[in-house]
């Protein structure tokens, strides 16, 4: 029973990591940048919330109305006024600017912020559970889930069903003949960008509900979000889920085996899958 | 006459090599103009240089009146210059729907129904209807260059610059290809066309300019021009009446 139960807390999990790595995944997709400040930017998001919660007072998922337009906003100007000019043949200086970003961040969390670990109070939410069968499941993780769901349904609609879509996959294939087809490419990017951050103010949030956090756990946060993008294959919104509850599952039911193997059983699920299939599980079809 | 498209001394060169070397010349509107000269003559770069592609190092380019030289690619497409490539270069990913959508969406600034609609009256134009749902890195080259032809005119172009859409084709597509761009030059759009099938060029335009490095070497009426000394030179062997 308790192998059953690490496995279905491990699916909700796979949830929220499924949220991290969105944001990285359509990025990616989009511009080819991948972003080191990442992890940084999800933790920006939870302070964010922490900040509406307190001058507000409201409830963290209220918070959401503030922080997902303020971090998209973040995102786009972020993209306008910074990554854009790092964007080349080369992908190293994105690299290099993003891990530049992400000292900046934590260290201007630690300033503004302190080193004390941090939570946001959801109240009720936080304790809440309901049955299912045997199993008690938590409203919370619950809730996770299916806004992951919904989430990556909503992106994966507006790729494929949109305009912007369009917009992101033309520019996401031949950038040279989207700017003759009348897109400003900086400008798609800068939307792009606003669009991954808007997924990450929400990861953000639920993060910050779920555990306590401080400046220093955007790194780990990161780390999930590679992690759940490659085993579900680069460019796979859905995939990408499957991958964040595979991480997911591998880190619960490590930590029933053995309360320390947790994040160990994450990254070993991590390093099979990779050595088995290099290219994740749903790899796009390319050509 | 209003002029459509004016060059002005446009220069462009890279290091020691010239692509334009002072290319002035106007277009008028409703124009079909033609272009020849030999491979590397700067033909496909003064495309390049239209669209915005390219930025003149010197000169002076003007569309409708207004000064583009300095404008980015992507307005001038929204301005109303479409091209297609010598080398198709759909959205590989993408169907072919999809790719006429982002012109129609993008460039030409439709939306919803409206966009639609002219991408499946273009399609039906460009035969290219039944293949609508499929991936565009899938389509033969023929498809392909239909591809390039449609989501050109799905942008709703005033100004149409095809690029040796006609290479590689057989007699019955090039046939069908000439009664094509002769109905799109009929609906008011003004064309400049590079091409190397001269016969079908002859058929279309009103007008010949012959570029040999990046410099304009001859201009005026189409059967004039084939039978002056610089092109027979350049073309020898190629018969201006095939």
């Amino acid at each position: 029973m308790d192998f059953v139960n690490a496995v279905v807390q491990g699916i909700l999990l796979g949830g929220l990591y499924a949220l991290f790595a969105a944001g990285l995944s359509l990025i990616f997709g989009v511009m080819r940048l991948v972003n080191i400040a990442h992890g940084d930017l999800i933790v920006l998001a939870a302070y964010l919330g922490l900040t509406t919660t307190v001058v507000l007072g409201v409830h963290p998922l209220v918070a959401l109305i503030v922080v997902v337009p303020v971090m998209a906003g973040i995102g786009y100007v972020l993209q306008r006024g910074v990554l854009n000019h790092t964007l080349g043949d080369d992908i190293l200086p994105p690299l290099l600017v993003t891990f530049g970003l992400s000292v900046i961040i934590q260290n201007a969390l630690l300033e503004g912020y302190s080193a004390d670990p941090q939570k946001m109070d959801a109240g009720v939410l936080e304790t809440a559970s309901v049955a299912l069968g045997p199993l008690s499941l938590g409203l919370l993780p619950l809730l996770t889930f299916a806004i992951a769901v919904a989430v990556i349904a909503a992106l994966q609609w507006t790729f494929y069903r949109t305009p912007l879509g369009r917009a992101f996959r033309a520019t996401s294939d031949n950038q040279d003949i989207a700017q003759l087809m009348g897109l400003n490419k900086r400008h798609v990017f800068g939307l792009a960008m606003a669009l991954a951050l808007a997924v990450t103010a929400v990861a953000g949030i639920l993060l910050g509900i779920r555990t306590s956090f401080d400046p220093s756990v955007g790194g780990g946060r990161l780390i999930f979000g590679f992690e759940a993008v490659i085993i579900g294959g680069l460019g796979n919104l859905w995939g990408t889920l499957v991958g964040g509850v595979i991480l997911g599952v591998a880190q619960t039911v490590g930590a029933t085996i053995n309360p320390g193997w947790q994040l160990l059983a994450g990254h070993i699920a991590f390093l099979v899958i990779l050595a088995v299939r290099p290219n994740g599980l749903f790899p796009r079809i390319s050509g | 006459m209003a002029q459509i498209l004016q060059l002005d001394g446009v220069s462009k060169s890279f290091g020691a090599v010239t692509v334009a070397d002072g290319l002035s010349y106007g277009l008028a509107q409703g124009e079909a103009l033609g272009v020849l000269g030999p491979n590397g003559a700067g033909k496909t770069s003064m495309f390049n240089l239209i669209t915005g592609t390219l930025m003149a190092n010197s000169g002076r380019i003007s569309f409708e009146g207004e000064d583009i030289t300095g404008m980015s690619a992507a307005r001038r497409s929204r301005a109303g210059i479409a091209r297609s490539f010598q080398v198709p270069q759909p959205f590989t990913h993408m169907t072919v729907f999809e790719n006429a959508m982002v012109a129609a969406t993008q460039s030409a600034g439709l939306s919803g129904r409206e966009a639609e609609r002219l991408c499946l009256d273009v399609l039906d134009q460009t035969e290219l209807l039944g293949k609508a749902n499929d991936r565009a890195g899938g389509l033969t080259l023929l498809n392909r260059k239909r591809l390039e032809l449609t989501r050109a005119l799905c942008a709703k172009p005033r100004l149409l610059l095809l690029d040796e859409i006609a290479g590689g084709l057989t007699e019955a597509e090039c046939t069908s290809l000439i009664a094509t761009i002769k109905s799109i030059h009929a609906s008011g759009v003004s064309i400049i066309w590079i091409e190397h099938v001269v016969h079908a060029l002859m058929a279309v335009v009103e007008r010949l300019i012959v570029i040999d490095f990046g410099r304009k070497i001859a201009e005026g009426e189409p059967r004039a021009i084939m039978e002056s000394p610089e092109v027979q030179e350049i073309y020898l062997g190629i018969e201006a009446d095939a």
